[in-house]
């Protein structure tokens, strides 16, 4: 291989791309942490057990809206994922290649809606569709289950989880139908020279090699779902409650900045909302590397086997 | 290049002409938002090199940023308080604008605008102490009016808001249950309900739920055709929300003369009891002289001839009295 400085330059050049990406999330950690420094001081880590929030008081605590994100975000993948994956698989393998790329331009169409119109949908058609027909059927053969108990608003817990899978499904099914378009056409024409059903082709050789590029798309999924803001709080009711019941109304991290950031006019109020920002960002990564974590025992497992 | 030179030379021209032109930077309340801009607007085109430049970014950000001095003037719908008054580097002078009030709007099937409702019922509602539409205290303000067993659904704004501010301030006024446990504030712990985000997220909830109870401003309600309560005052007196009964509340009553006042509950016998004033905040002593002197003269139109263009936006105006207080105040402002 030739030395060339001009390559070296280049190296450097790029090198420091990544760092800026580093710098950037120190940054806002850094901000995060400084500006809260009020009520880290006041509340200290009462403030993640707190369920209290009341600006007039001002007595702030986390807890609610830590359940609010989390319990979204988990029930959105749950719903998003078999949706996602499933279509995916569909639209690589079984699809005419002409379905799949029309189908595939509407994915890529539904990713780039702003979230605020999904809110407004929510409000207008999916909210009292729940009030009037899901919630109530639910209610009636699923009701034994605490959760789906209690009053009916429509807007809650449940309704916020189906907005947000529907944000996210897209994510999904547009990086999957990419991995498993990628995979080399020799595997799958061995594995169908030995004998393999169609099915066994997808478990054994689609689902095993694309596994990590499907796991990294739920992964972005997650991440959206978790910071998601603008539809979750037209839908989700705005009340911080921890409940078992989905139909009851609650509220997330991400909202309760975005509502009331722009009128929070004392100390304590602000340096509580930027701790929320901060909580956020450590529940992000929480559930980030737990998720990552989840992912490679899986994988490592899967690879052994096959 | 000659050709390039004289280009340069012109666009330098031209922004030293621009530089000649008044800019007065404002920013803060979303609610009077609409008659500002038309305000600016018309003022403009009287006064040719004024400029006005406002970004509705909210009550609390309009605080910070007269307080930091970012900009010429600061707008809230809520007065600021003694300590922030104490953290700013100059004297502020809160000066009223323009009047808007709360309205309390629900969806009960058969029930038309102008059930009857008090002060004391609507707390009670609002802290979850009265659950259903046939509660006892209702039907008897609302004798004639077949009202459902029906449980009641709260619904309150889950933005921080001036619209809240107002709303809270009256229920905190009229119920010492409310005082105590919730008070008051741009946003409050509710004790129940559903957040709706914005004006139009609360009218969409209230829209869409039978049994729904909630409040958002005049000018929304009358827009979007909502059933609304007609409020009993402090004189005994079922008023129905419009220009006239809010321009009353501060008709004839006696104002504080530094107009951080709170006109909730106006002792007038005809005044709609939840209505309130918007302010501009301006300091005492501006430290520029030009900007200082535009912002007087135009604050001296708003408040006389520009009064004329806040009703087709559903803003009631000032009355007399508070127009002369404003004018006495003015002439101490200096630059």
């Amino acid at each position: 291989m030739r030395k060339d400085t001009s390559d070296l330059v280049f190296k450097y050049f790029l090198a420091v791309f990544p760092c800026l990406i580093l710098l950037l999330v120190a940054g806002i950690l850094y901000q995060l942490v400084s500006s809260s420094g009020l009520s880290i001081h006041k509340f200290g880590f009462k403030f993640l057990s707190n369920r209290t929030w009341d600006p007039v008081a001002e007595d702030f605590g986390a807890l609610p809206f830590i359940f609010g994100t989390c319990v979204t975000s988990f029930l959105a993948l749950l719903m998003a994922i078999p949706i996602g994956v499933g279509s995916a698989i569909y639209l690589a393998e079984y699809a005419p290649a002409k379905v799949s790329k029309v189908i595939s331009i509407f994915v890529d169409l539904l990713a780039a809606i702003p979230s605020v119109i999904y809110g407004l949908w929510g409000i207008f058609v999916l909210v009292p569709l729940m009030r009037t027909h899901v919630q109530p059927f639910l209610g009636k053969y699923l009701g034994f289950l605490p959760f789906f108990q209690g009053p009916n608003y429509g807007v809650g817990f449940l309704s916020a989880s189906i907005i947000l899978a529907i944000i996210i499904v897209p994510f999904i099914i547009s990086i999957s139908r990419e991995v498993i378009l990628a995979i080399p056409s020799v595997y799958k024409e061995s594995s169908y020279a030995l004998g393999a059903t169609r099915w066994e082709t997808i478990q054994l050789i689609i689902l095993s090699h694309a596994q990590a590029g499907i796991f990294g798309a739920i992964i972005l999924a997650l991440g959206r779902a978790i910071g998601e803001t603008m539809a979750v709080t037209m839908i989700i009711g705005n009340n911080p409650s921890i409940t078992s019941s989905l139909f009851s109304p609650g509220y997330t991290l991400a909202s309760v900045v975005a509502n009331e950031f722009s009128e929070a006019t004392s100390k304590t109020y602000l340096s509580a909302l930027i701790e929320m920002g901060l909580v956020l960002f450590v529940v992000s990564i929480v559930v980030n590397a737990l998720a990552r974590l989840l992912i490679w025992s899986v994988t490592t497992r899967e690879s052994v086997t096959v | 290049m000659k050709k390039l030179l004289a280009f340069i030379f012109a666009v330098s021209l031209a922004s030293v002409a621009w530089a000649d032109a008044t800019l007065i930077n404002g920013a803060g309340a979303t609610f009077p938002y609409p008659i500002y801009s038309k305000w600016f607007d018309e003022y403009a085109k009287m006064n040719p090199g004024m400029t006005f430049n406002y970004q509705s970014i909210g009550s609390g950000g309009g605080i910070k940023q007269i307080t930091a001095k970012t900009v010429d003037f600061g707008a809230s719908d809520g007065p600021m308080t003694q300590d922030q008054l104490n953290e700013a580097p100059g004297r502020i002078y809160h000066i009223p604008t323009v009047m808007g009030a709360v309205v309390v709007a629900y969806n009960l099937q058969g029930v038309k605008t102008g059930l009857k409702l008090t002060g004391d019922i609507l707390a009670d509602i609002f802290l979850g102490k009265i659950t259903k539409w046939n509660d006892a205290r209702i039907v008897a303000e609302n004798p004639g009016v077949n009202l459902p067993d029906q449980s009641i659904v709260v619904i309150h704004r889950s933005d921080g808001s001036g619209t809240t501010y107002i709303f809270v301030d009256y229920l905190s006024s009229v119920s010492p249950a409310w005082k105590g446990k919730v008070g008051k504030g741009t946003s409050v712990n509710w004790p129940v309900g559903l957040g709706g985000k914005g004006n139009e997220g609360v009218a969409g909830l209230e829209k869409q739920t039978p049994g729904a109870i909630g409040y958002v401003e005049l000018a929304y309600a009358k827009q979007n055709d909502l059933t609304y309560a007609h409020m009993k005052n402090s004189s005994g007196n079922y008023i129905e929300p419009k220009i006239e009964s809010v321009t009353k509340a501060a008709e004839g009553v006696s104002i504080a003369p530094d107009f951080r006042v709170s006109i909730v509950n106006s002792s007038n016998p005809e005044a709609y009891p939840i209505s309130s004033f918007t302010w501009l905040l301006i300091y005492k002593e501006m430290d520029d002289h030009a900007k200082g002197e535009a912002i007087v003269n135009f604050i001296k139109w708003a408040i006389t001839d520009g009064q004329k263009y806040t009703e087709a936006l559903d803003y009631a105006p000032l009355p007399a009295n508070v127009v002369s207080m404003i004018q006495e105040k003015l002439k101490a402002v200096k630059y």
